[in-house]
């Protein structure tokens, strides 16, 4: 359903994409890590067209787009392939004028032209499938941060998008509210919405994945089911990135900070 | 004597703000044919006094055959200068929300008009509210420069009465307590605007 194609982005002199190619199919959850810089970021916001590729393909869902032909993309164009995807970013980039429901129904209102009733009507179903009922009326400052993030999630769904990308979505978040983002994530993935989410959440991806892609320098290093990257992986930088992950996770952090204070 | 001061003042405010957004919005644009003359006027209409731009119109102009009446005079003088200063204001505020917002509605399938209007406009709105109430309380007060072109104004007509009576003290700060009376109300106005738009961030 997305097939990327040979995919390249510069910044400047900086090569961020070196050649991506993906095939998604629908339903399935992809799930993007590797190390900051790797270039995540970019083929995420390549996708949505957030930013415009050098050169490559993109097909999604039927519409095809070339890249790096010479040809400037018109906006109509790209307003109807974005259309198609839904983002969730890391810093959530609600709407700070608006409530929560008027972030979800802005796209069906502006874009999709949909009436205030039905709109409001579906805005409320997608805030209580995210668990915010109740929050309708309140603006995204007056949320934490891990309802931002869902107002977010609700947002982009609120589009019907044919893949759903989320740019380390708890990246950003105090621990204690990662859990009721990706308790939705997973609810996504389980009802088969097609989702690819680049992410620092390693026990989420090996739980969700269909597939585990691991990003370095610009270019896919290794990509395979989650059990073949996490356990079997025979590229070294893979094994290496996630032993760092390892590592933080057996760190015995309330001990250590006991007997500290015992001995002061 | 208000009777040219106020007009002169919102007619002059309102033209200017309108001239100001679209003045802002070519400043802003990454096309060259938009963004230099918008630039190129901002720094010739800020670079030079009002008051010289005043008499280049009134005393000017009707040597190359141009010859307008002082009040409409006073409104263009006062809207080139005001549009000049209040896009510089409303440019700065357009940038300085994150460019995350223009994203979120792009990927939502809005154009750019669309995110304009519905996302970057309101929001610049409220941020520019106190330097644009600071602009226009600025402008209140330049608008006594319509007395050096004739008209008699809340200053010009002061400044006749000074000169029949010999009371120049007294009139004068009888003028300046008039400005500072409706100076004293915009601020309060200026603030109740800022609350009404304030409301959604804690």
């Amino acid at each position: 359903m997305l097939n990327v194609t040979q995919l390249r982005k510069s910044f400047g002199r900086t090569e961020v994409l070196r050649g991506i190619d993906l095939r998604v199919a629908k339903g399935e959850t992809t799930i993007v890590i590797g190390p900051s810089g790797s270039g995540k970021s970019t083929l995420l916001n390549c996708l949505n067209l957030l930013e415009i590729p050098d050169s490559g393909e993109l097909e999604l869902d039927g519409q095809r787009m070339k890249f790096g032909d010479g040809g400037k993309k018109r906006t109509r164009e790209l307003i109807g392939y974005r259309q198609k995807t839904g983002m969730v970013f890391q810093s959530h980039q609600l709407f700070p004028h608006r409530t929560a429901l008027e972030n979800v129904i802005e796209g069906l209102i502006v874009v999709k032209r949909w009436n205030r009733s039905d709109a409001r009507r579906r805005g409320e179903e997608l805030l209580a499938k995210v668990g915010l009922r109740e929050f309708a009326d309140r603006y995204p400052a007056q949320l934490s941060g891990g309802q931002q993030q869902r107002v977010g999630i609700a947002r982009a769904l609120a589009m019907d998008p044919a893949v759903l990308l989320f740019d380390e979505p708890t990246s950003a978040l105090d621990p204690e509210l990662v859990g009721e983002v990706l308790r939705v994530m997973k609810e996504l993935a389980r009802e088969g919405m097609t989702l690819i989410v680049a992410t620092h959440e390693m026990n989420f991806a090996r739980e969700v994945a269909d597939r585990v892609i691991f990003m370095e320098k610009g270019l896919i290093a290794d990509e395979g089911t989650a059990a073949h990257i996490f356990g079997a992986s025979r590229n070294e930088r893979v094994r290496q990135f996630l032993s760092r992950f390892d590592a933080a996770a057996e760190l015995p952090s309330v001990p250590v900070r006991v007997q500290v204070q015992a001995t002061l | 004597m208000l009777k040219y001061t106020i007009p002169l003042s919102l007619v002059s405010f309102a033209l200017a703000l309108i001239f100001a957004l679209l003045i802002a919005l070519a400043g802003l644009s990454p096309r060259p044919y938009l963004r230099l003359p918008s630039r190129f006027y901002v720094w010739i209409v800020r670079g030079t006094p009002i008051l010289v731009q005043l008499f280049i119109i009134f005393y000017g102009l009707p040597n190359v055959g141009i010859v307008l009446p002082a009040f409409p005079t006073v409104v263009i003088a006062l809207t080139v200068a005001e549009a000049a200063y209040c896009s510089e204001i409303m440019r700065s505020t357009i940038k300085s929300l994150p460019q995350g917002q223009w994203k979120a509605g792009y990927s939502l399938g809005m154009s750019p008009f669309q995110v304009l209007r519905r996302v970057i406009l309101p929001q610049a709105a409220r941020i520019s509210i106190p330097p644009l109430g600071n602009q226009f309380i600025g402008l209140f007060k330049t608008s006594s420069l319509a007395a050096l072109v004739t008209l008699p104004d809340l200053f010009g007509v002061a400044k006749q009465i000074a000169a029949s009576t010999f009371e120049p003290m007294l009139l004068y700060i009888i003028a300046a307590g008039y400005y500072l009376l409706i100076c004293s109300a915009l601020t309060v106005g200026q603030h109740r605007l800022e609350k009404k738009f304030g409301n959604y961030s804690l």
